[in-house]
C-alpha cells in the first residue's frame, strides 16, 4: 500500500509515450465543448444542404433564433456553474425562475394603472429579482449553516418554490399587457435580439466575477479543497450562502427574460430547463464533484443544446429525438473527461 | 544551536491539558530557538498531537503559559497563531490542487489590481513571487501556470511549505511531512528543512521515523502519557536511548 502510493506519485514526472497520449486527451478535453458545436454546426449543415437544399447556419434568422433559445438554460446555467464549481448542486433554480416570473408578472399588472408601464416594468423587475433572495438565502442558510447536502436541500427547495409558483399564479399563467416589455422581450437592436443582448452583459459580468474576483477564486478553492479553503480563513459559510443566492438571481433574470418574451409569467416556465442547465453546465467542462467550470463553458454548453433543439426541428426530426441528444452528448462529454483524467493516473 | 544568548522564539511553560477524564498533556514545557528543529516522538497517544494543536491555536491549554517572541500568547483560534507566525503543515491539507502555485501560497490573501477601478486578481503576479519564494528553498516548479494536481505529493508538501514561509511564518510545525513520500521526495523535504533552518526559521518536527529524526533534528523531545520524560540533544543520545524512553523501562 505504501509503496503503491509512493509510485504513483512518481509516475507524473515520467516522460515519453504515455505522455503523448494523455496530451492529445487533454487537449480534447479541455476543448470537447468547442469540438461538440463544431459537429453540430457542421452535421445540421449538411443535413439541411443534402436533405433540404437550404443552409442552416447561414441565415440571420437561425443564428438569432438559436441565440434566443440558448438565454434561458444559459441564464439558469450561470448561477448553476458558481454552484457547481464549488462542489454543490442547485436543484431549486427552474422553479425560482417560475416564482421570479410569476410575482413579476403581478406586480407588473398591479401597479401600471398608478406608476404607467414604465415605472410597473421596473417595479416588477425589482419584485422578480427580489423575491428570489427568499430561496437563495434559504438555500443557502440550510447547506452552509445547517450543513444538510446541498442535493437534499435544493430538492425542498424545488417544491416549495414550485408550490409557491404556482399557488401565486393560481395554477396558471399570468398574462401581462405591457409595451416596454414586449420591446425587450422580442426587440431587435440591429441584428441583435435584446434578450441575447441582456444576457451577454450577464455573462460578462458573470465571467468577471468568477474568473477575475477573489469570490471566484475562492469559489474554486471551496471546490478543490474546502479544508485548505477553512485553513487559508476563507469564510466558507457566508461564500456557500453568497453562491446560493447568485444562482437564485439569475434564475430570477431568465424568469424575468422568459416573461418579457411571452409577456405571461408562468410557474411551470423554468421546468423543463433545469437538467437543460445542468447539461450545460457540465458539458461546458465543469465536475460535479467540483473545482472545475467556466463561464464561457456554459455558455458553449447552452449553445450546443440549444443547437440541438432548434436544429433538429429545422431538419424535421421529431422533437423527441433532441432528449436522446443532448443525453448522448452529456455521457459522451463526461466519458472524454473521465478518460483523461484515469490516464493523468 | 541553543546557545544562550539567542532569544526562544518559543517558550512553553508547564502546559496541562485535560480531556474529559484524560490527562492528554501534564506540565509539558518545551522551548524553541531560532533556527533549530526540534523533534517530538512519543508513541500514539503520548500528547504529540496535543501538544501542536495547544501551540497551533486548536487547543487551549487549561494551565501553563505560551511565549512567543518574548511576549505571552492567548491562542483562542487557528488563525491567530497563523497571524502571528506559527504555522502548521498537514500532509496534503493545506493544498488545493485545482488552483496553480500562485493560487494555493497567496489563498485567501490574493493580490489584486484594479483595472478601470475593478479589482482584477494579480495572477501573473502571484504566480511570480510564489515561484520567487519557492526558489529560494531550492524548490523549482516546471510549469507554474499549471494546477497543482500535476505535481507530486513532495511537490505539493514543498508549496505547502513555500506558503507558510511566504507569509513570514517563524515557527513551522509539521506532522509526519515525509509519510506517504517515495524515498526521493522524503531526502527532498529534509533538504528543505535544512534550508529553513538556514534562514532562521524554528521546526517542530514530528516523525516516526527514527532516521529521519536523527538526521534532521537539533534537539529531540519525548512525551509518553502526556508527560515529557526526556529531552536530549541530539549529538548525545542514540536510537536506543529514544526508543527506550518513548516505550518507558
Amino acid at each position: 500500500m505504501f509503496q503503491e502510493k509512493s509510485l504513483t506519485i512518481r509516475m507524473p514526472l515520467v516522460g515519453g509515450g504515455d505522455q503523448k497520449v494523455y496530451r492529445w486527451l487533454a487537449l480534447l478535453a479541455a476543448f470537447r465543448a468547442w469540438l461538440f458545436l463544431a459537429i453540430l454546426l457542421v452535421v445540421f449543415e449538411l443535413w439541411a444542404e443534402c436533405v433540404y437544399h437550404r443552409t442552416f447556419l447561414f441565415t440571420a434568422f437561425n443564428i438569432q433564433s438559436i441565440a434566443v433559445f440558448t438565454v434561458t438554460p444559459l441564464l439558469l446555467g450561470l448561477g448553476q456553474t458558481f454552484v457547481v464549481i464549488s462542489g454543490g448542486i442547485d436543484l431549486s433554480v427552474g422553479f425560482t425562475m417560475g416564482l421570479s416570473a410569476v410575482v413579476m408578472a403581478h406586480i407588473v399588472n398591479a401597479t401600471s394603472a398608478s406608476v404607467g408601464p414604465v415605472g410597473s416594468l421596473v417595479l416588477g423587475v425589482l419584485a422578480g429579482i427580489a423575491v428570489a433572495f427568499i430561496p437563495g438565502i434559504i438555500n443557502g442558510l440550510l447547506i452552509s449553516k445547517l450543513r444538510i447536502p446541498p442535493f437534499i436541500g435544493t430538492l425542498g427547495m424545488y417544491g416549495v418554490a414550485r408550490g409557491a409558483a404556482y399557488l401565486l399564479a393560481r395554477g396558471t399563467t399570468v398574462p401581462i399587457a405591457n409595451g416596454p416589455l414586449n420591446f425587450i422581450g422580442n426587440g431587435v437592436i440591429g441584428p441583435l435580439p435584446i434578450v441575447v443582448l441582456i444576457a451577454f452583459v450577464i455573462v460578462a459580468m458573470m465571467h468577471y466575477l468568477l474568473s477575475c474576483s477573489r469570490f471566484g477564486q475562492h469559489t474554486y478553492a471551496i471546490g478543490g479543497n474546502v479544508q485548505a479553503a477553512l485553513r487559508a480563513g476563507i469564510d466558507v459559510p457566508r461564500n456557500t450562502l453568497v453562491l446560493y443566492v447568485l444562482s437564485a438571481i439569475t434564475a430570477a433574470c431568465a424568469g424575468i427574460l422568459y416573461t418579457a418574451r411571452f409577456t405571461a409569467g408562468a410557474p411551470q416556465a423554468g421546468e423543463p430547463i433545469l437538467l437543460d442547465s445542468i447539461a450545460a453546465v457540465v458539458i461546458g467542462g465543469a465536475s460535479l464533484f467540483g473545482g472545475s467550470g467556466t463561464i464561457v463553458g456554459t455558455v458553449i454548453g447552452s449553445l450546443i443544446i440549444a443547437v440541438i433543439q432548434y436544429g433538429l426541428v429545422f431538419v424535421n426530426v421529431e422533437p423527441f429525438w433532441q432528449f436522446i441528444a443532448v443525453g448522448v452528448v452529456i455521457i459522451i462529454s463526461v466519458l472524454v473527461d473521465q478518460l483523461q483524467k484515469r490516464a493523468r493516473k | 544551536m541553543n546557545d544562550s544568548n539567542k532569544d526562544p522564539l518559543l517558550d512553553l511553560e508547564h502546559i496541562s491539558k485535560r480531556f474529559g477524564g484524560l490527562q492528554a498533556l501534564k506540565d509539558v514545557s518545551l522551548t524553541l530557538y531560532p533556527g533549530e528543529v526540534l523533534a517530538l516522538a512519543g508513541d500514539n497517544g503520548a500528547g504529540k498531537s496535543t501538544l501542536i494543536k495547544t501551540i497551533s491555536g486548536v487547543h487551549k491549554p487549561d494551565t501553563g503559559t505560551i511565549k512567543y517572541c518574548g511576549q505571552v500568547l492567548h491562542l483562542e483560534t487557528p488563525h491567530q497563531a497563523r497571524n502571528a507566525g506559527i504555522e502548521t503543515i498537514y500532509q496534503d491539507l493545506a493544498i488545493a490542487d485545482n488552483l496553480d502555485v500562485g493560487g494555493n501560497v497567496f489563498l485567501g490573501r490574493e493580490t489584486v489590481k484594479r483595472v478601470f477601478g475593478l479589482p482584477f486578481v494579480d495572477r501573473r503576479r502571484m504566480r511570480q513571487e510564489a515561484v520567487e519564494t519557492l526558489k529560494d528553498l531550492d524548490i523549482h516548479i516546471q510549469q507554474p501556470e499549471s494546477p497543482l494536481r500535476s505535481l507530486s505529493g513532495g511537490q505539493r508538501q514543498s508549496v505547502a511549505i513555500g506558503r507558510a514561509i511566504h507569509w513570514k511564518a517563524r515557527v513551522l510545525i509539521m506532522d509526519e511531512p515525509t509519510a506517504a513520500l517515495g524515498v526521493p521526495e522524503q531526502r527532498k523535504v529534509m533538504e528543505i528543512i535544512e534550508k529553513l533552518k538556514k534562514n532562521g526559521v524554528g521546526v517542530i518536527f514530528i516523525s516516526h521515523n527514527l532516521i529521519d529524526i536523527f538526521q534532521v533534528s537539533d534537539r529531540i523531545l519525548v512525551l509518553r502519557r502526556g508527560e515529557k520524560v526526556g529531552e536530549r540533544l541530539i549529538s548525545q543520545t542514540n536510537h536506543d536511548e529514544v526508543v527506550r524512553l518513548m516505550v518507558g523501562g
